[in-house]
């Protein structure tokens, strides 16, 4: 039985009653006119295609298809007019100072509360009101630094707010993702319709959010991060490049005497400022919650200290509850002796005792919600309701009022969506939008777009990222007149990352890296050299032991089956897995195209594990996107420490491997026979080199002169030492020196009658081979305990075990 | 009356804690019918940094940071304390629970310096959550129109009965459901239990800890030494021998405090079943036990550990 008021008209953001499209809207529907069928689903496709590979996900907790979804975007975006958004822009920017200045008084003299401008259960009450952080006074006198409000249009046409985010709000950078990713699509209308620049809004940040520093030398300034499990990881990867700043988790900072450092890999540096994305209350397991994880103990008495500034500052979560929304307009005239600007939608909250018989009388027309976030209880329209779920509604509603609210039911407007087919013109879909608000010197500036979201069906009007909508770029139309070459801003000055801030957890997973990196290298030539030997019965034998042994085919399977064998822990399909992993964990540090390459190999390895491709053709292909990284690896990346405990990583990785290899082969039956031989080459892909020196069936001897021993092949054991050693000793000169950090183990370098003696098939041939099978186990060990040392040397101290004590 | 006390508390580590954040609730606060005379809290290993401050509840608080190396941290807190006997307050003179929760209501009117101090301590907070449950099982004592004090004295009274004093069976994480289910627990749970009847009946009410001093011959009340509210195998060794220690001593308690106007903040001891009085010590108070635990920290390294607790409160005679 829908009710009368469910059917009202709902605004349409493109087009007036009559049909006629908006003022606004012209110009790029006319563009659009003119693109055929084919013209709009490559737009469509592009769209799609730069989403999956730029890598812009969405985690879903619980998600069956994997920790990543690919970003939901439109290609068509929500235009608004230039006066419209001027409306919008001072609405946000005065709400932001509003929550600002009621965060100092919630904070400090609680005023409000005293005067009963405010009540006490929506702050005491809300399990982010954070005790211990009455009486802070952040450095600065800034409380909210990053503002975001989600507005509707209701069908009058006026822009309501339905929340607000204060605690570390989302989307800004999906926000920037989606701008660059239309601005490719939509190249001529962008320019052409004058819309104005995003990015800006950022500029400076760092210089605001540092704010008057006393300290001499370069502040810094870090962004926290829950980790790669958090639904928006993508993005605080996304701005720590944009901004310039490094992603760290509150495992890689401590805190020292009321200071907060970054432990990095030239040692403890100070850290002047915080940009979090973790809630407040999981930020101080000293004095916040015990339990978490995530946090950095003593960070609270640091902020105390005035030591370190927090944006926002912890607390600002208390702010994050509807309850707040109908007590705004008499906040907003106390606090700033202004009329609010933008209105909320009118909400109830259910303490207050009129408010209450309100909301139960008109129960039909309201969408009852809960008052803190930690409520068990999802959002639920009173008009769906009927006999015992309503009794049972309202018995919950009288036993505890004050935590509930209710809103009234907004039909939000509708946008054209491109995703049906062109030509049977637009599909329409409600959409809420974010709008962003950033902290200045005087003031707040508000992002001029930002991001809508839209619901996953028409006529929904729960718009969710974690429900599955999708988004779009907001379009703001400049009308100022063009001034010739408009200024940039300075943009984030000094982002150049020094040695000393590098995050000790960043460099290790950079050394995993490339240790993975070259793992998956190695396996995929294993496995395609063994493949290509089928034919061949004896050798395949001999090979596929080989494989066995190094754990690259699983028993009781085959090599063409191992691309696929994702359940084996050992196989090529895991370590391309911890590969990406490792890549997700330094995603911050990878160039565009780097990423795009992970993003790629990961998709390929997940598309030739479903279909029937020809498996050497998958494997090359995966060789050539491993080349491909090592070519942006060495072209791309700044060579800092952190790149170079990247090479170390596969410089140990690679002797590892080559060392195994030899020594296995040494230790076989079939050492010398050349068929065997030829595929080891072929493994090596030292077939081309191996034929440049030696004529004739290959013989072990040769064999050995170029692997072990011969300076200028890449894939030697010599060449793999030379480099260690190398790459170690330029470490030790930039980071001082270590006892540790030493390969054991030495190069078999046999003489001319040894090498006669390998080829030899009696007892001293064999005592021979493996003489020199011998040490090379002993170096590829040796290999491992140099990974070990440089992990205690390096890494270790940002694993250390934490423990919250009580008593 | 005066005491002298003495609480110690010793970790014992397995291996080496490289760095130790502490904050600690051992000097008293001011409260009505106490005065503290004089108090000093000793710490090993030296401490690099020492702040003394007060929380937002008005106890004092300190913290330290430690930077040396360590196995073993040893913080003693000693005290001289002055208890004063309360006034007989007649349960039956205070007012209706019903209007004195109306009275904690927000109705947009500036409430009492009083009543806002008592709206700090009718919410859910970490370790007391609202339920029915709790609304449901102190009907009994809270018919309609009851006096709170009565209704609150009752109500103690019940747990007091219902819960069986069980040392070790519980942690600082057993939820209040779980210690209302089973009828088992030690002071704090009793405490804890006893503030969620009340603030889930929108009453306010706030965990007090503190000490305790029994007198022989009367049956010794029960107390509980904080080691039992840790969990882990080896602790549990340690606590039994802390209890062992502890025989003929007294130890950490906690108690409720309820707001009961006209009185203002009414104490009562639901594990004892008894009005707070000249025996009780108070410390700090808060939500829970969380905002005032004497001693909390956050450790680099250290492996498993021992914690060993004593206490002993002493009546001296002012000379």
């Amino acid at each position: 039985m829908p009710l009368s008021f469910l059917k009202a008209t709902r605004y349409d953001e493109m087009a007036d009653a009559q049909g006629v499209p908006r003022p606004h809207w012209r110009a790029l529907l006319e563009r659009l006119g003119r693109m055929d069928a084919t013209a709009a689903r490559r737009s469509i496709e592009l769209t799609r295609r730069l989403i999956v590979d730029n890598g812009v996900t969405y985690n879903v907790y619980a998600d069956p298809q994997g920790a990543d979804r690919p970003w939901d975007l439109d290609p068509l975006p929500l235009l608004v007019g230039a006066d419209e958004w001027r409306g919008i822009e001072a609405g946000v920017a005065q709400r932001a100072t509003l929550l600002d200045a009621l965060l100092r008084d919630l904070y400090g003299p609680q005023r409000l509360l005293a005067e009963g401008l405010a009540p006490t259960e929506l702050a005491f009450g809300h399990p982010n009101f954070l005790w211990p952080c009455v009486g802070v006074k952040p450095r600065g006198g800034r409380w909210l630094h990053v503002y975001a409000a989600d507005l509707a249009r209701a069908p009058d046409g006026r822009w309501w707010v339905l929340g607000d985010r204060a605690q570390a709000p989302s989307g800004a950078g999906y926000a920037l993702e989606n701008r660059e990713i239309l601005e490719q699509v939509l190249p001529d209308a962008c320019r052409d319709l004058r819309v104005r620049r995003v990015r800006d809004v950022f500029d400076g940040l760092r210089e605001r959010v540092l704010g008057a520093i006393e300290e001499s030398g370069s502040p810094l300034a870090v962004i926290l991060t829950p980790g790669p499990f958090n639904e928006t990881y993508f993005e605080h990867a996304f701005l720590a490049r944009q901004l310039g700043w490094p992603l760290v988790e509150g495992s890689d900072l401590t805190v020292r005497d009321t200071t907060v450092y970054l432990k990095t890999l030239g040692g403890l540096r100070r850290v002047h400022a915080i940009l979090r994305r973790l809630d407040d209350d999981f930020c101080d397991p000293l004095e916040l919650r015990s339990d978490s994880a995530l946090g950095v103990a003593g960070l609270l008495a640091a902020v105390r200290a005035g030591r370190v500034t927090l944006a926002n500052a912890l607390g600002s979560g208390v702010l994050e509850s509807a309850g707040w929304l109908g007590f705004m307009p008499g906040l907003c005239a106390r606090l700033l002796d202004e009329a609010l600007r933008l209105p909320s939608v009118a909400t109830w909250w259910c303490g207050e005792r009129p408010a209450l018989s309100h909301v139960l009388a008109n129960l039909d027309r309201l969408v009852i919600k809960p008052a803190y976030p930690n409520q068990r209880f999802e959002p639920v329209f009173g008009y769906q309701l009927d006999g015992a779920a309503r009794e049972r509604l309202v018995a919950r509603l009288k036993a505890r009022p004050y935590a509930f609210v209710a809103q009234e039911y907004i039909a939000l407007s509708q946008a054209p969506m491109w995703r049906s087919a062109p030509t049977s013109g637009f599909a329409r879909r409600a959409l809420t939008i974010r709008v962003y608000a950033i902290a200045g010197a005087d003031g707040y500036r508000v992002m001029p777009g930002g991001l809508a979201r839209v619901a996953h069906e028409g006529t929904i009007d729960v718009v969710s990222t974690q429900r599955g909508g999708g988004s779009k770029d907001i379009w703001v139309l400049d009308d100022a007149p063009v001034t010739p070459g408009a200024p940039r801003g300075a943009g984030p000055a000094a982002a150049v990352a020094r040695p000393d801030e590098l995050p000790s957890r960043l460099v290790e997973n950079l050394f995993w890296l490339g240790r993975y990196a070259v793992r998956c290298d190695d396996k995929a030539r294993l496995l395609r050299s063994t493949l290509g030997l089928q034919v061949d019965a004896s050798a395949f034998g001999h090979a596929l032991g080989v494989c066995r042994a190094l754990g690259a085919v699983a028993p009781a399977t085959d090599p063409a089956a191992a691309l696929r064998d994702v359940a084996d822990a050992t196989g090529l399909a895991a370590d391309v897995r911890r590969l990406a992993w490792s890549a997700s964990q330094v995603r911050s540090r990878l160039s565009e195209r780097y990423w795009r390459t992970v993003v790629g190999l990961q998709r390929q390895l997940q598309e030739s594990a479903a279909s029937i491709e020809n498996p050497r053709e998958a494997l090359e292909r995966l060789l050539v996107a491993l080349a491909a990284m090592r070519g942006f690896a060495s072209e791309d990346m700044t060579r800092d420490e952190g790149w170079r405990l990247m090479r170390l990583g596969r410089r140990i990785e690679r002797l590892q491997s080559v060392a195994t290899l030899l020594a296995l082969q040494l230790e076989s039956a079939a050492a010398t026979r050349p068929r065997e031989l030829e595929w080891l080459l072929d493994v090596f892909d030292s077939v081309v080199a191996y034929r440049a020196r030696f004529t004739g069936a290959p013989q072990l001897r040769s064999l050995l002169a170029l692997l072990l021993t011969e300076h200028a092949h890449p894939s030697s054991v010599y060449f793999q030492m030379a480099g260690i050693g190398a790459e170690l000793s330029s470490l030790d000169e930039s980071l001082g020196s270590g006892p540790e950090s030493v390969l054991h183990g030495s190069l078999p370098v046999p003489t001319e009658t040894q090498l006669e003696a390998v080829e030899r098939d009696d007892g001293a041939g064999a005592a021979e081979r493996s003489r020199i099978a011998a040490q090379l186990r002993g170096l590829a060990a040796g290999a491992g305990a140099l990974s070990d040392a440089l992990s205690r040397r390096y890494f270790t101290h940002t694993d250390s075990q934490l423990q919250s004590l009580a008593s | 009356m005066q005491y002298r006390i003495r609480h110690e508390t010793v970790y014992d580590y397995q291996s080496d804690v490289a760095h130790a954040h502490h904050l600690l609730h051992l000097v008293p606060r001011p409260a009505p019918f106490q005065r503290c005379l004089e108090h000093a809290v000793s710490i090993s290993p030296a401490s690099v940094s020492r702040r003394e401050e007060v929380d937002a509840f008005g106890n004092p608080v300190t913290r330290i940071e430690i930077a040396t190396t360590h196995r073993r941290l040893d913080v003693t807190s000693e005290m001289q304390v002055e208890v004063h006997p309360r006034p007989v307050l007649r349960a039956a003179d205070s007012n209706p629970w019903e209007l004195c929760r109306a009275r904690l209501d927000f109705d947009g009117l500036s409430p009492s310096h009083e009543v806002l101090e008592a709206r700090r301590f009718r919410h859910e907070s970490p370790h007391v959550r609202i339920k029915q449950q709790f609304v449901d099982y102190a009907a009994d004592a809270f018919a309609p129109q009851r006096p709170l004090l009565e209704g609150a004295v009752a109500l103690m009274s019940r747990l007091h009965g219902d819960i069986t004093y069980a040392p070790g069976e519980t942690s600082v994480a057993t939820p209040t459901t779980e210690v209302l289910s089973r009828r088992r627990g030690v002071c704090q749970d009793f405490a804890h239990v006893m503030i969620a009847c009340l603030r889930s009946r929108g009453l306010a009410a706030r965990y007090v800890s503190g000490y305790l001093h029994s007198r022989p011959p009367a049956r010794a009340p029960q107390t509980d030494s904080a080691a039992a509210a840790v969990a882990g195998d080896v602790r549990a060794a340690a606590r039994d021998e802390a209890r062992q220690r502890l025989v003929g001593h007294d130890a950490s308690h906690a108690w409720v405090a309820v707001y009961a106007p006209p009185f203002g903040w009414v104490e009562l001891d639901p594990t004892n079943g008894c009005h707070v009085g000249i025996d009780h010590v108070a410390i700090a108070w808060g939500r829970d036990f969380g905002d005032v635990s004497p001693l909390r920290g956050v450790i680099i390294g250290g492996g498993r550990h021992g914690l060993a607790v004593r206490v002993a409160v002493v009546p001296v005679t002012p000379s």
